[in-house]
């Protein structure tokens, strides 16, 4: 609430006038700063209608600094003038003084001075009119005496480009009697309290309106990141569907659980410093299960199992070399391998995590997100197995048109890419990978011939950016996230509408 | 994937008729394809290099097409045709011979011992009466150019030279000498040069200097000489001026030479299978021999056509259809696999021939197969599969892994050899230096890239850090933390201390010592001792936080982590210019 006593002179000035006042004018009378006089207005229109006032806006001349020097001491070129002797005085000691440089020129275009540049020790000024007239300060003195209308509008445009005069906009209120005009204001409650609800008095007190097109106060809660919501939604799905979390909690990984494992040859380029994050230390895995590893050697260089095998020459040293793992499907070989070890039994397995790539990066692209897969095992599964439950589970995610184009992928044959039908773009879009196990990787294992192995995989960024509609990753993930979107993002709900 | 670029027109013309954009786009999906762009030669060079030097380019149409990793016979027109016509049925896929030469004695390629120590292997053949023209000409380079960016691995694996016969005679050899021994005119020179006068003119040669690596090291290069002693290459970096293809070539030798035998005898049976076909007697291949220096000889191409027989409930019980043995056939034999029924049961005998290097499974033919089908006329089924699920108990968050060394170490006031840090070898960035030890870092630049946001700032994150630990097979295990961080105008330790007792309560340890949870002052020596005996700490540790206001905390008398008042520099080194206090913590024994 603003000052109850300029609040009350206000109301009293308006009282006695019939139009209404203008909000500069009573600050001038009243001697107080013009805000002062806002802050009263405001309070009283708060308080409904009281006053009404309406914003003007009025344009004047005022001096700048430097106009102000003028006005007092005379203009640049009057004090040169009127600094030189009769006798002239030297040009270099005229350049010493502050308005030298800038009254000089002035002087010399005005013709007061003249300049005798054969003088004996240097050029020398000399005045050549008896007596001047200062028009610039006096044209500066009518502006500062508020009497600008003497001016012509030449004239102060001249002065506004010396930087002497600048054109100032003021807003003030024009202030009038409201419909419920008074002199006397009854304070306004903002707020219901005990004391009022026990002795009643809220029968007599007014309330201030409440302003509802202000946002409320944000409750005190926590937030999940988006990427979080989305994975409880993979989940969640995943486990509807009877499907067993994998532990995926191994970030380092041998290349041959990566890659040897899953019958992708030890030239392939996924393997290449470009592509796979190697580790200095520790450098290489010691232990793997022996039998096994002689197995998979012999699969990559020899064939058998039924394959004839790429022939080349399989070397544990690669095998050994430490990496970051570039998919979880490492995990669903070590996995794999497990249930190999024991009567086989059915399996269906899902994995969330995170995985990395030495990718170069750009706005969708990173060195680590995570990847989800589904793995399902069991005897005489087919290729049309796998299309039903890849319906089933984008179903689950709203995605209901889908279609596979064939693809290739090393350790999955058939393999397919799933594409899914945006009807925002008007086109078919990848969603995800998918295909069978090769025997090459399931036979050496230990798993019966007859089990076929299914599986798809598919980034938890892209439909967590597409849902939340984030177009750079790295406000995703990673530090630089926008702490604002994690607060505003809404709870995820995977469904036809939003997928 | 690689991807081949087509003149569409070229194209169309090959195939025998016209399509849409969008039934060529149909069709490359089906055969699993990906017409990836249309565009012209103006187009990419305006996109590259801006519109005035596109100005004079060709405006021809040109199909972007990707093409799957392991199919080599589809990186050229002449492949790419071949494979859609048997495909759509317009073709039959024709057959590859191998032929003796008119005159008797085939052509010789000899390997000398020398080449043993850099690249030991090497497969000729030769394409006998070819007639050239623009479009063929270049096609034949870019096949060599997609071959080796691909199954070659970039020259490392396979490089091949082609040569115009008629300027050169045989025997050849393929020998290996000291870099200063060599000395010839290279393709597109004007005069000779030593080797290693070659090394480093080509170190500045935009697509040449990729290769040099492979040889660079080495004490002798490979070199492939005529009887006459003319150098008709160097692999895998250069072929002589002298025996250079034209549009007037009549006869082409053709050399690959290796490290992987395997891969250079796929590789001579892409180029002889995809560019016979302009010799006047087409798809026929003039056998070369190689001799290797234990005196074996070899002929090549090889052109091995290969019999498989599998029988067709096979390929319909893996793909989930129920067609006949004799439409089975037919569908292979639409993939150029050519195939019948044999009679006997249900048999089919399918033929691999060398253009199919991919096939190397009985899962490759049922692939195929399916593909032939249609993967969309597939029954989609629901497997039948029992299960009873099961989770693991866990969270994730979202700040990266990686980090730099820096982070984990030195702005923490840390030494990096006290973190048990995983180090990456090959980090294109600082900031893939190491596996993060510790989830702290991650908040604080959180916090700094979020300083706009009102305080108090909160954040906390349950997630994994990597260690190093010997008794595991790889050398490192992930440990799962949790960690919290408060940041304001105060330090709020209290805050944090509150958030560690209300954690403990929904864990349902109580605040007891002994069997419960507490927490006890932290000070120099007492860090020293938690590192050696209690518990190999590796994340927060004593001197990441203001002296004095550190304490460790102890669940069950072992401790887990440490909670405290960061310390002043800490919080500058991560440019944040308030208090801060924070918590990190292990909670392995609680998951």
């Amino acid at each position: 609430m603003a000052d109850t006593g300029v609040v009350e002179t206000l109301l009293r000035l308006i009282e006695k006038v019939d139009d209404g006042v203008d909000s500069l004018e009573v600050a001038a009378s009243l001697g107080v700063d013009h805000q002062v006089i806002v802050g009263a207005v405001k309070s009283l229109q708060a308080l409904g209608d009281i006053i009404s006032a309406e914003l003007r806006s009025s344009k004047h001349w005022e001096l700048t600094e430097e106009g102000t020097e003028i006005a007092e001491q005379g203009s640049h070129e009057a004090r040169v003038f009127s600094s030189i002797p009769l006798e002239g005085l030297a040009q270099s000691e005229l350049m010493k003084l502050s308005f030298g440089k800038i009254g000089f020129s002035k002087a010399m275009s005005n013709k007061w001075i003249r300049v005798d540049k054969s003088h004996e020790g240097g050029p020398r000024i000399f005045k050549t009119v008896e007596s001047i007239d200062d028009q610039v300060r006096e044209k500066l003195l009518l502006v500062k005496k508020a009497n600008t209308a003497q001016l012509e509008e030449k004239e102060k445009n001249e002065l506004k480009k010396r930087k002497l005069l600048s054109e100032v906009t003021v807003k003030s209120y024009w202030i009038s009697k409201g419909i419920s005009f008074s002199t006397t204001i009854t304070k306004q409650e903002t707020e219901l309290t005990p004391e009022m609800v026990a002795n009643g008095s809220w029968k007599e007190k007014k309330f201030k309106p409440y302003n509802f097109e202000a946002m409320g106060v944000a409750p005190d809660c926590g937030h999940l990141h988006p990427l979080m919501k989305v994975r409880t939604q993979f989940r969640q799905i995943f486990l509807e569907m009877g499907f067993t979390e994998m532990p995926t909690n191994n970030f380092i990984e041998s290349s041959f659980w990566n890659f040897d494992s899953l019958f992708q040859p030890q030239q392939h380029p996924a393997r290449d410093q470009h592509d796979t994050f190697f580790l200095s230390d520790p450098a290489l895995a010691h232990e793997f299960p022996q039998d096994y590893l002689e197995r998979v050697k012999k699969v990559h260089s020899e064939g058998g199992f039924g394959s004839q095998g790429y022939k080349y020459d399989w070397k544990i040293e690669e095998a050994q070399k430490n990496i970051l793992r570039t998919h979880t499907t490492a995990v669903s070989a070590r996995m794999l391998y497990k249930l190999a070890q024991q009567k086989f039994t059915p399996v269906k397995y899902f994995s969330i995590d995170r995985v990395f790539r030495n990718e170069t990066l750009d706005a969708t692209h990173l060195a680590e997100f995570h990847q989800i897969e589904g793995v399902v095992a069991d005897y005489g599964l087919t290729l049309g197995d796998l299309m039903g439950i890849l319906h089933q589970f984008f179903t689950k995610l709203g995605i209901t048109k889908l279609r596979f184009k064939p693809a290739y992928n090393p350790y999955t044959e058939p393999s397919m890419e799933v594409f899914s039908y945006h009807e925002g773009l008007k086109k078919w879009v990848e969603v995800g990978n998918s295909g069978v196990f090769r025997p090459e990787m399931l036979l050496p294992m230990g798993l019966p011939e007859d089990v076929s192995v299914i599986a798809w995989g598919l980034s938890l960024e892209r439909p967590t950016m597409i849902k939340y509609g984030i177009n750079n990753i790295r406000e995703l993930v990673g530090h630089k996230v926008n702490l604002q979107m994690v607060y505003d993002s809404p709870i995820c709900r995977l469904d036809p509408n939003t997928a | 994937m690689p991807t081949v670029g087509v003149k569409r027109d070229l194209l169309f013309k090959a195939l025998g008729r016209t399509y849409t954009d969008e039934e060529f786009d149909e069709l490359c999906f089906e055969f699993g394809l990906e017409l990836d762009e249309i565009t012209s030669e103006k187009e990419i060079i305006s996109r590259e290099q801006g519109d005035s030097k596109a100005s004079g380019a060709s405006d021809t149409i040109l199909y972007k097409i990707d093409v799957p990793a392991n199919r080599y016979d589809l990186l050229c027109l002449e492949g790419l045709v071949r494979g859609l016509q048997v495909f759509k049925n317009t073709l039959e896929a024709p057959r590859y011979r191998r032929v003796s030469p008119s005159s008797g004695e085939p052509q010789k390629l000899v390997i000398t011992k020398e080449t043993a120590a850099v690249r030991p292997h090497a497969v000729a053949a030769v394409l006998r009466n070819i007639t050239f023209t623009q479009e063929r000409y270049d096609s034949f380079i870019e096949l060599q150019e997609k071959l080796h960016q691909n199954i070659c691995r970039k020259r490392s694996l396979v490089a091949i030279g082609t040569h115009d016969l008629d300027t050169i005679s045989g025997p050849f050899t393929y020998t290996a000498k000291p870099p200063g021994d060599i000395s010839f005119k290279p393709l597109n020179q004007t005069k000779e040069y030593t080797a290693t006068q070659l090394m480093s003119l080509y170190k500045t040669d935009s697509h040449l200097r990729h290769y040099l690596h492979i040889i660079e090291d080495k004490p002798v290069y490979p070199v492939i000489y005529d009887s006459n002693g003319i150098v008709l290459s160097m692999p895998p970096i250069i072929n002589g001026d002298h025996s250079k293809i034209t549009l007037k070539t009549k006869n082409v030798f053709i050399e690959c030479t290796a490290t992987d035998v395997t891969k250079a005898k796929i590789v001579l049976d892409m180029m002889v299978t995809m560019f016979s076909e302009y010799c006047s007697q087409p798809f026929t291949v003039e056998e070369a021999e190689v001799v290797y220096p234990d005196g074996k000889t070899y002929k090549y191409p090889e052109l091995a056509y290969r019999k498989e027989k599998l029988s067709s409930e096979f390929i319909n019980r893996k793909v989930g259809i129920n067609e006949s043995t004799e439409k089975i056939a037919q569908l292979l034999t639409r993939m150029c696999l050519l195939s019948q029924a044999t009679g006997v049961g249900d048999e089919i005998e399918v033929e691999i021939p060398p253009t199919r290097s991919d096939i190397i499974h009985a899962c490759d033919i049922m692939e195929d197969a399916a593909m032939a089908y249609g993967f969309n006329n597939i029954p989609r089924t629901t497997p039948r599969t029992y299960t009873v699920a099961n989770q693991v108990p866990g969270f994730s968050s979202a700040c990266l892994m990686c980090c730099s060394q820096e982070d984990i170490a030195e702005k923490l006031a840390k030494k990096i050899s006290e973190t048990k840090a995983v180090h990456i070898s090959n980090p294109k960035t600082a900031e893939f230096q190491v596996a993060r030890t510790t989830l702290l870092p991650g908040l604080l630049k959180t916090i700094a890239a979020n300083r706009k946001m009102p305080l108090p700032l909160k954040l906390f994150e349950i997630s994994d850090v990597v260690l190093k630990d010997e008794t595991k097979d790889v050398g490192a295990r992930n440990s799962r933390r949790f960690c919290a961080v408060y940041y304001n105008k105060s330090p709020g330790f209290e805050v944090i201390h509150g958030l560690l007792d209300r954690t403990m309560q929904l864990l349902e340890v109580k605040s007891v010592r002994g069997d419960g949870y507490h927490i006890q002052a932290a000070d120099g020596k007492k860090a020293l001792r938690g590192n050696t005996l209690s518990f190999i700490w590796s994340c927060v540790s004593y001197s990441t936080f203001f002296p004095g206001r550190c304490a460790e905390i102890f669940v069950r008398g072992k401790s887990v982590g440490r909670l405290g008042v960061l310390h002043p520099d800490v919080i500058n080194r991560f440019e944040l210019t308030m208090p801060c206090s924070a918590l990190e913590m292990d909670i392995e024994p609680f998951l």
